[in-house]
């Protein structure tokens, strides 16, 4: 069992637990914590696996921005989680058939032969450059326009997140700077003209 | 050694347990999609792994493709859901059947 082996074995094995965390957890604030080390422990999978743009890309994406996200919504959604975890005990059996049952399928699949499939060096190293450089040269030598499309999606996500939580509150009292700005003296003081009166006569 | 089988067989676990996590948290609209995130990750590890055994790079871009389409799915799904708590004051998945699907 060479080290590489004894990494990739640890490095599931915390994985697949931290997994089981994140179904199983009452909280929802740890089961995303559970899922940050998920895919910490996923990222160093990928790097065995030689992929190092991705398991950093993934570190920085999910680590650092979606699961952020989800912590921050967690927290801010003043959420009560006792009714919300009702059914778990009904469909607890009913999950695990049906998990097992595809987990068992899925290996078959996979099945013995592909334990035979040898580790060829890596084909980035072959090519005499780093992942990056190989990965990026494909990236915009054959995927320039999907690539292009990416790049739209996230703008498009990103414009239609803001006017779906954006909200005009009826009711409420606030201040418009504009029409703060915009008043003119006329609309405040009122000049009235009138004449002097003296001590001790009586008004008309 | 490292072979193509742990890769594949490590994601299958994966795969497994996020499809047993939406059947038991059928309520619960956050970790419902946190295990969505779990099946993609699972799909990602399978392509990492066919790209380093077959030396294509090809699966390394889509697995970039396929990161981009998560984090925007993330950021609309838990828009949704704010606006959805806003509204409902609740998160709890059955009482959504406005539609009655």
């Amino acid at each position: 069992m060479t080290f590489e082996l004894v990494c990739f074995y640890f490095f599931g094995a915390v994985a697949a637990l931290a997994a089981l965390a994140v179904i199983s957890v009452k909280n929802p604030v740890v089961a995303a914590l559970n899922l940050v080390l998920t895919f910490f422990s996923m990222a160093c999978v990928w790097l065995l696996a030689q992929a190092e743009f991705l398991a950093v890309a993934l570190v920085l994406v999910y680590v650092g921005a979606v699961m952020v996200l989800f912590l921050f919504v967690v927290m801010m959604l003043d959420v009560d989680f006792a009714p919300v975890r009702e059914g778990f005990v009904r469909f607890l059996p009913v999950g695990i058939v049906v998990a097992v049952v595809m987990l068992v399928e899925m290996l078959m699949m996979i099945g013995v032969r592909s334990l035979q499939v040898p580790v060829s060096a890596d084909p980035a190293a072959l090519a005499g450059m780093s992942n990056m450089g190989w990965l990026g040269r494909t990236l915009f030598r054959d995927f320039l326009l999907p690539f292009e499309v990416a790049a739209l999606i996230l703008t498009v996500g990103l414009i239609a997140a803001i006017p779906l939580t954006l909200r005009k509150r009826s009711g409420i009292k606030t201040q418009n700077p504009g029409r703060q700005v915009m008043v003119k003296r006329e609309d405040r003081i009122r000049l009235v003209k009138m004449d002097a009166v003296k001590k001790g006569e009586a008004t008309p | 050694m490292i072979t193509l089988a742990h890769f594949l067989t490590l994601g299958a676990v994966l795969f497994c347990i996020a499809v047993a996590g939406i059947f038991i948290n059928r309520k619960n609209v956050i970790v419902l999609l946190m295990c969505i995130e779990l099946m993609l990750l699972a799909v990602n590890t399978n392509f990492v792994a066919f790209s380093r055994f077959l030396g294509d790079p090809s699966g390394q871009v889509f697995v970039f493709f396929i990161l981009t389409v998560a984090a925007a799915e993330a950021a609309i799904g838990l828009a949704i859901l704010v606006v959805l708590f806003r509204n409902r004051a609740t998160i709890d998945v059955t009482d959504i059947d406005t539609l009655k699907g």
